[in-house]
């Protein structure tokens, strides 16, 4: 217990704020999911066959290589990408991308191609009816989306959103090949300056038991609340 | 774009592929009965076998694979005793060690893919069995398991292609595998988006590979024939 104690002598400060950094990367990660989902699920269920090719290019590869593949290639490519964007614009100085920016890219890129999936899905189990009748009551594209299909589809969406929640939780752990100090980040450092790599790591184990376990409560309460009606 | 590197790297890549293959058909192989395993027990009546077997899957699939791997390779190496028997000969070896991690996460994902098949199996097609004066045993090998393996074939699939991505974590244990192979490519030509399309297409032809023969499989199996 020694080993956990909070200040100068123990790890248990460290490891606090391992876990809150945890939690921030998983929470960007999933935002930038939604915001990538948004872009590419309309894409997706376009009629027109590009638009459409574009849409099934992004989930299909994203979902078919290794998540740690991904973030190496944000890890070594990204900073040389956003300098040659930088050197059109006429700046030629080293740019170094955060790890934080790097690593919640990264996750939010494989995130988004889940959350792509579960919304088309649940756009496409919602009755065609829906959109006939909001159409002929005369609410504009933007009500209809808003406050007619939005609602109906979270409902929906919800369950599997938790799966993704889940998968992108861990996938967090991924990123502690680029150094950012997350909770396997500062266990690895820990077990590696105690000398216990058994204690941290199963430490670490717990830690990510308590997230999954806090958040699927937390999911079970939201999901309650967009079923109110049914 | 570096073309020649891409040439180049493509045979490097494709050998390691053999690591990523093996470690990804061990652990489906002991995997799949490690969960037909739990499913079993899963279905046990007795509270606390029942217990056991939701705790084990419960556990595995809460917490990442990284830990997982990490625990077993760098954890459990510290346990004096275990140093002294037998089972070091395999542990020490970060190949084996990786195949164990794997096995027990895909197990525990198994094990909740085959309870669900088996809950889903309708009571009237069990008690069919049972007037007909066949055996508790066989109506479970030759009536429950068939059922249960085309009910869970999607879900199954899904779980392959997924372990199949989890095997590059053995690159985080020195294994060079795909992954890893291509990590070294990336670190010492720094050219990350060349290695990525490489080792990236040789992953998505395995993927393209395992859901077509998952589609052929459930095609196969299916009730209409």
């Amino acid at each position: 217990m020694e080993l956990l104690a909070f200040g100068k002598t123990g790890w248990g400060d460290e490891l606090f704020f391992a876990t809150l950094m945890t939690i921030a990367v998983s929470v960007t990660a999933m935002l930038v999911g939604f915001v990538f989902a948004l872009i590419f699920t309309p894409l997706k269920l376009s009629k027109y066959k590009p638009l459409n090719l574009v849409g099934n290019f992004y989930t299909t590869v994203i979902r078919g290589v290794p998540e740690l593949l991904v973030i190496y290639l944000f890890f070594f490519g990204g900073s040389g990408a956003i300098m040659y964007v930088a050197s059109i614009f006429g700046y030629y100085e080293y740019i170094e991308i955060n790890a934080f920016v790097t690593g919640s890219m990264a996750i939010g890129i494989i995130s988004g191609a889940y959350s792509t999936e579960v919304f088309r899905g649940a756009i496409q189990s919602i009755d065609k009816g829906q959109f006939e009748a909001a159409k002929v009551l005369g609410i504009n594209k933007f009500g209809q989306f808003y406050k007619i299909i939005l609602p109906q589809m979270l409902r929906l969406a919800i369950p599997n959103l938790s799966n993704v929640w889940q998968i992108t939780l861990k996938d967090t752990s991924l990123i502690s090949v680029t150094g950012l100090v997350e909770i396997m980040r500062q266990s690895y450092i820990a077990a590696g300056s105690t000398r216990d790599p058994l204690f941290f790591y199963s430490f670490a184990a717990v830690l990510y038991l308590m997230l999954t376990y806090l958040s699927m409560k937390l999911i079970n309460k939201l999901e309650l609340k967009y079923s109110k009606g049914y | 774009m570096d073309f020649e590197l891409m040439i180049s790297s493509f045979p490097k890549l494709l050998g390691a592929t053999v690591i990523t293959l093996k470690l990804l058909i061990a652990s489906i192989f002991f995997g799949l009965f490690l969960g037909l395993f739990f499913a079993i027990l899963r279905l046990n009546k007795n509270v606390f076998i029942n217990k056991f077997a939701y705790g084990y899957s419960y556990v595995f699939r809460g917490t990442p694979l990284l830990v997982q791997i990490f625990i077993i390779y760098f954890g459990l190496g510290q346990i004096e005793y275990l140093r002294t028997t037998i089972l070091w000969v395999i542990l020490k070896e970060p190949y084996w060690c990786a195949i164990i991690a794997f096995t027990l996460n895909t197990g525990a994902y198994t094990s909740e893919i085959l309870r669900s098949a088996f809950q889903t199996i309708k009571p009237g097609i069990i008690e069919a069995g049972k007037s007909l004066g066949i055996s508790n045993k066989i109506i479970f090998y030759k009536i429950q398991i068939p059922i249960a393996i085309r009910q869970s074939l999607p879900a199954y699939g899904n779980e392959i292609i997924l372990m199949m991505k989890g095997t590059s974590l053995a690159s985080t244990v020195t294994l060079m595998d795909l992954t890893g192979v291509a990590k070294y490519i990336i670190s010492t030509t720094f050219k990350p988006i060349e290695v990525f399309i490489v080792a990236g297409g040789i992953y998505l032809f395995m993927t393209f590979i395992i859901h077509n023969v998952i589609k052929y499989l459930e095609k196969k199996y299916s009730f209409q024939q």
